[in-house]
């Protein structure tokens, strides 16, 4: 009786252990499945000329994305160039002023940004730059990607900092360095592996991102490189195929997904692979 | 300018003694004003350093309350206009000038709701895996980093593959047990979201059962508890509310979540009868709606839309916070 008792609870430890092993499992299947639809649906439509002309209008096939292609990257830079020595300059704060009350607030606000929905930061970034300027551009586009990349830097540069040893800075404040010197020429460089790694991990979190570009970027048939203009890019492309009838611009989208795939997973690939080397916890 | 400074200087002594000075002196008096003009300059610099550090973290609290009082300011017409009803009108008739969401507010926490009950065993799953059975070896650090790659695939390539691959699979599966066979609808969308989701709990969950002092697991098993009992009785009471703060913070991503569910759910303003109708989200309709309101009320009220979603998510994030944060100190 008894050992028919322990062997029930064992065989019940035993199931609960394989059911978990399964679902744990099953959690990959639905990436499996997107990843390899994906990359069958788009690979094939990838050559040159998609990735260096103009989309046709309909009715025509071929055509590429070369706009949107070029609009992404605009957009992303100009979002980076925003957000990076912002994010960066916080963190330092940060980690440099762990007990004051400006200190507390700007975490905190750092953690509100964190969870506002993309959607909520593209109507913001409308009324803050697309009714001033009198127009959507690309502009607008980016410093909504910009306000979306802050929370991510700003976390992992003050992370990263306060696991410096403060023996490290004390040595540079004897050597008689004043305060600026010490967190650009030693402080920073010593915690630049967890900072990279975090730009690069928002770089990716922001890459694929469109609804804050619905109302800023707005999206543009055409190649423009004027940031004060409407501009297309990948995720917009792909979203505005997407849900259009025709069968040509779905081959388009099929195409534009694929490269935003390989483009954002590869960022996530190196940055995990930098984190392992250099033994950073983000 | 600095040169000519210190020919000033180097001349005036000469005249004033009016006798000559070696020229090595007059080389380690410049040396040393140089030095001290440079440490002068040197604080000035680490004065503006630090105060501009100041004011870029003063920026971010800055930005936030720009952002919520952007939000009011700009719902304030829709406030005025349709008050507290706004809430729980049934009616969503821009052409009316009618602004109800309560069918909106239905769909969001159906889809949030629903797929949050999908994916929790799910993530539950990937954390106890994780963090208890198997917390080393490679094929658990292959899973690991591929869960976490769940939540890096674009939101548009979810919504993308869900119209082209899932929505035809619901669809038969309607027509099989005798629903209106639309494909796109609120069941399709929680199907996407619980996907998109899984990694947040998953994750939280793996650090949280990786947290759990190994000394009261040792007791229970020195007790004669099997596994499961110990996963049970001790590790789950211990890491709850660490795991209650994931489940958080995957519905703060879900009710946030915008083009994934744009795109699958069928965009109607009707109250959803059923989970398989289709319906909208707040963020869908905003995404849908906002380049088209051509009036400034319409407008507004998708405005005050984004700040019942602000509000709302920025709650649920913070609890989710708090909770992780008095976990990790304790």
């Amino acid at each position: 009786m008894n050992n028919v008792h322990i062997k029930y609870r064992i065989s019940k430890s035993t199931g609960f252990q394989v059911l978990t092993v399964v679902l744990a499992f099953a959690c990959v299947v639905p990436l499996i499945f997107i990843l390899v639809y994906i990359l069958k649906a788009g690979l094939t439509k990838i050559n040159w000329h998609f990735l260096t002309n103009l989309p046709k209008p309909v009715g025509e096939a071929g055509g590429g994305i070369a706009n949107a292609l070029l609009g992404s990257i605009i957009i992303i830079t100009v979002a980076s160039v925003i957000a990076i020595p912002f994010g960066i300059l916080c963190g330092i704060y940060l980690s440099e002023n762990k007990k004051s009350r400006l200190a507390y607030w700007s975490g905190l606000c750092i953690d509100v940004l964190q969870g506002v929905p993309s959607i909520v930061i593209g109507i913001v970034a409308y009324f803050w730059l697309v009714k001033p300027l009198g127009g959507f551009s690309a502009i607008s586009g980016s410093v909504a990607l910009a306000i979306m990349m802050l929370p991510t830097i700003v976390r992992s540069t003050e992370e990263t900092l306060k696991l410096l040893p403060d023996t490290i800075r004390e040595a540079a404040f004897a050597l008689g360095m004043p305060f600026h010197r010490v967190i650009l020429k030693v402080i920073v460089p010593c915690g630049i592996s967890g900072i990279l790694s975090g730009v690069m991990l928002s770089v990716a979190r922001i890459a694929g991102e469109t609804a804050p570009l619905l109302f800023t970027a707005f999206g543009n048939p055409y190649l423009s490189t004027n940031i004060l203009k409407p501009m297309q890019s990948l995720p917009l492309l792909i979203f505005n195929y997407a849900t259009s009838p025709y069968n040509d611009w779905h081959d388009l989208a099929w195409g534009a997904s694929c490269i935003l795939l390989i483009w954002v997973l590869l960022l996530n690939i190196i940055t995990k692979l930098m984190t392992r080397k250099w033994k950073v916890q983000l | 300018m600095e040169s000519t400074a210190n020919s000033d200087l180097i001349t005036r002594p000469d005249s004033m003694l009016g006798r000559v000075i070696s020229s090595a002196k007059i080389r380690d008096a410049v040396k040393g004003i140089k030095r001290i003009k440079r440490s002068h300059r040197q604080i000035r610099t680490e004065n503006v350093f630090k105060r501009s550090l100041t004011i870029i973290a003063l920026l971010t609290v800055v930005l936030v309350f720009g952002i919520m009082l952007t939000l009011i300011w700009q719902s304030m017409m829709s406030i005025k206009t349709s008050g507290l009803g706004f809430l729980w009108g049934k009616t969503w008739d821009p052409v009316r000038d009618i602004f109800g969401t309560y069918p909106f507010m239905l769909g969001t926490l159906l889809t949030s709701f629903l797929a949050l009950f999908i994916s929790i065993p799910f993530s539950f799953a990937v954390g106890i895996f994780l963090g208890e059975y198997y917390p080393k070896g490679w094929v658990s650090n292959l899973l690991k980093n591929t869960v976490e790659l769940i939540a890096a695939v674009p939101s548009v390539i979810y919504g993308f593959w869900g119209l082209a691959v899932l929505v035809p699979i619901v669809r038969s599966f309607e027509s099989l047990i005798g629903v209106a066979p639309v494909g796109l609808g609120i069941f399709t969308s929680s199907l996407i979201l619980s996907v998109m989701i899984i990694p947040y709990a998953a994750s939280l969950g793996r650090s949280m059962i990786q947290m759990v002092p190994s000394n009261l697991k040792e007791a229970a098993y020195s007790l004669g508890a099997t596994r499961w009992e110990v996963i049970r009785s001790v590790i789950l009471p211990y890491t709850k509310s660490g795991l209650f703060a994931g489940i958080l913070l995957s519905l703060g991503r879900a009710l946030g979540e915008t083009m994934a569910v744009t795109m699958v759910i069928g965009n109607t303003s009707l109250i959803p009868h059923s989970i398989f109708a289709p319906g909208n989200t707040m963020a869908s309709v905003i995404a849908n709606e906002f380049t088209e309101a051509d009036h400034p009320v319409y407008l507004s009220a998708l405005i005050e839309l984004g700040l019942v979603l602000f509000l709302v998510t920025v709650v649920i994030n913070m609890i989710g916070k708090r909770l992780i944060k008095r976990f990790t100190t304790d």
